[in-house]
């Protein structure tokens, strides 16, 4: 027995390789097997179809799902609305997010960023249920920034943004300017941290000499300053973006109950039990994120990485 | 294929000695366990809310202790029953048939129930525990959908028909009710609209709203599309409905008497089951074909019959006593609580089940999972 452990050792001493891959196999099988496995099987799905006489899922393989997917007007308005609305959230978060971050990066001290920090990070401790309700008082038609347009006797101005056509409604929370805010809000601070991370990594000495070569501010900050920002900016928008295509909440709670893509997988594969339409409504998420990230691939993003 | 054979033989062999199962006829002593799959708040020992307790008494009485296992949907409840280590589920109208026809639940034998014949006679044989003359379940509770109402958006009279949230119209606050009405937002609203046009149209021949022909179907989407163009936001959740009515300037809604009841004391609120009747559901307590703990199965159904639990559980969950003497004289439902909660209106509720391909009043109907899609496009404005 003594023998077989020495030469196992010995073995095992001489086999660098071994040991690495002994320890990684269980990381390794759970990424691959458990992780990537029940995913590729559940997308698979998306090449079965459901009978249409029984409800059964038929197990041969045929593009009648996906045909269905892509033919039916309901499905493509599902597809379009969840893109449009991440779409939306990734510029809005950006816009937002970049001065913040830039602010943070570059004008406070040690003590006021870890502040700034603190505040960003916040939210993020507590439910995201109870931040998405609290939205929904915040935006009802009694809530809080009701009132404040009330008192201002500004009502007209809110009457006229809501009247807009498509993205207004009967109150905030019941429109898409509504789930626009809460999902910007929400996703923010995903937004602002990789900016952040990028602008520090900008060295001064670099803006320092774009202002002795006798460029302006604004020429230093679109020449300079935000060309080397860009990846942060990617990387932020790469989780807003696929946050809000997946997100089945929000929708649920705020809006006009039209469905997003999230809501279609979950009822699809929960109630109706019509688990190919499923898979062929979460493959739609993934295509898009792959060309995505592909574009930014190709602008640079991941080159600083 | 030997683990294979020994998985299927395994199968054979629960199978085998469920299906030429007797019922028992006479009962042993109790096990000392009660293992419960049920819908959340429907078991409740006074963890929740102090005086809503119908579990310790059980416990005390028979030395059985009871373990709940809460499911979400009757899907899930199915489930459970299937993989087993449960004695006794609540099931629903459409999981109860489900069971049965997969000889997951046994038959049981009433007269092992003295408080049997306690029960509603309009429940003591329904067809969805059931079958064959066989009972395969105990009723346990029934409740239905109500429309729910702003008292002071109609002026204090009492809407007769389920048309103000199908229908634009002035209501007599004079405001239009578009986008002051809600609807629920799961596709068994379907029937809802199938249960309306039953009424208002006959010549489509509707018999049963769970079983719609294509045309009678595609008629039932037509009056749903209408009803989108005035519905705001549809509900999903009985706490963020009763937040609409509080906040969002919300008047009329099909809903649950749980939320009537909860708003009641701070909205102008009242409800009322208007003339083309109403869904409803209904429950049934059923033993598992494999149940390990019989004896503690029959006690509880007893106990679920002749205890606190029928008027307590009613007045907690907004719903009817399968056994009607228990309406009297419980201080949690009140003299009136029954009434409120529609026991008077058993003959107007449609009792949910799962629209199937293969049904009794028509031909062939449209199965469920195409309501499922159907609904998504119709709330898309499709």
């Amino acid at each position: 027995m003594n023998n077989f452990l020495d030469s196992f050792s010995n073995f095992a001493f001489r086999n660098k390789n071994f040991i690495f891959l002994s320890f990684l196999i269980i990381p390794l099988l759970w990424l691959g097997v458990v992780y990537l496995g029940s995913l590729l099987i559940f997308l698979g799905h998306s090449f079965f179809h459901l009978d249409g006489f029984t409800g059964q899922i038929v197990y041969e393989f045929s593009f009648k799902t996906l045909l269905e997917l892509f033919s039916s007007p309901a499905n493509i308005d599902i597809l379009i609305r969840t893109v449009v609305l991440a779409a939306c959230v990734t510029i809005g978060s950006a816009i937002i997010g970049f001065p913040i971050a830039y602010y943070m990066a570059k004008f406070t001290s040690p003590k006021v960023k870890i502040f700034l920090f603190i505040a960003i990070m916040l939210p993020l401790w507590s439910s995201y249920l109870v931040r998405v309700y609290s939205w929904k008082l915040i935006l009802a038609k009694e809530g809080i920034i009701n009132w404040f347009f009330e008192k201002l006797n500004l009502e007209w101005l809110l009457d006229s943004i809501l009247s807009t056509p498509v993205i207004g409604g009967p109150s905030l929370s019941i429109s898409y300017i509504g789930m626009f805010l809460v999902f910007t809000y929400i996703w923010l601070p995903f937004m602002i941290l990789p900016i952040q991370a990028s602008l520090e990594r900008v060295p001064n000495s670099l803006i320092n000499a774009s202002h002795d070569l006798g460029a302006n501010k604004r020429q230093t900050f679109y020449k300079v300053i935000l060309p080397l920002a860009l990846p942060g900016v990617i990387a932020g928008s790469i989780f807003t973006f696929s946050l809000t295509l997946g997100d089945y909440i929000i929708p649920y709670i705020i809006g006009t109950s039209k469905f997003f893509i999230g809501q279609a997988v979950y009822t699809h594969q929960g109630t109706a039990g019509n688990i190919p339409l499923a898979a062929a409504f979460s493959l739609v998420p993934i295509l898009v994120m792959v060309i995505y990230i592909y574009c930014a691939k190709r602008m640079g993003a991941f080159d600083a990485l | 294929m030997k683990i294979f054979n020994i998985i299927m033989g395994a199968f054979l062999a629960v199978g085998s000695s469920s299906i030429y199962a007797a019922p028992i006829t006479e009962l042993g002593s109790p096990e000392g366990e009660l293992n419960i799959v049920a819908w959340a708040g429907y078991i409740e020992r006074g963890e929740t809310m102090e005086a809503f307790d119908w579990v310790t008494s059980y416990e005390k009485s028979t030395g059985c202790n009871v373990k709940v296992k809460t499911a979400g949907t009757s899907d899930e409840m199915v489930a459970l029953m299937n993989q087993g280590g449960f004695d006794i589920v609540t099931a629903s109208g459409d999981a109860s048939l489900r069971l049965i026809a997969g000889k997951t639940v046994q038959e049981i034998n009433t007269d092992l129930i003295p408080s049997w014949g306690t029960i509603d006679e309009r429940l003591q044989d329904a067809v969805w525990h059931t079958v064959d003359g066989k009972h395969y379940g105990t009723p346990y509770m029934w409740g239905s959908n109500v429309l729910m109402y702003n008292t002071e958006a109609f002026g204090g009279e009492v809407p007769d028909s389920w048309n103000v949230v199908f229908e634009e119209q002035t209501l007599a606050d004079g405001q239009s009710n578009k986008n002051r009405v809600q609807a629920f937002d799961g596709p068994i609203h379907i029937a809802d609209a199938a249960m309306y046009l039953m009424y208002h149209n006959p010549s489509l021949g509707i018999k049963d709203p769970y079983e719609l022909t294509n045309e009678q179907y595609q008629a039932s989407l037509d009056l749903l599309r209408q009803q989108r163009e005035i519905v705001g936001r549809y509900w999903h959740d009985a706490f963020m409905q009763m937040d609409d009515f509080t906040n969002e300037g919300f008047v009329a809604s099909g809903s649950w008497p749980f939320q009537v009841n909860l708003l009641r004391p701070n909205v102008p609120i009242s409800s009322v089951i208007p003339k083309e009747g109403a869904t409803g559901w209904a429950d049934t307590t059923m033993v598992h074909a494999d149940a390990e703990n019989l004896n503690c199965a029959y006690l509880w159904m007893e106990h679920q019959l002749s205890s606190n639990l029928q008027s307590d559980l009613a007045a907690w969950f907004g719903a009817v006593p399968v056994v009607p003497s228990k309406c009297v004289g419980s201080e949690l439902l009140g003299p009136e609580g029954c009434k409120i909660n529609g026991i008077d209106n058993f003959d107007k509720i449609y009792f949910w089940k799962t629209p199937v391909a293969s049904c009794k009043t028509q031909e062939s109907c449209v199965p469920y999972y195409k309501w499922v899609t159907d609904y998504i496009a119709v709330l898309g404005g499709r």
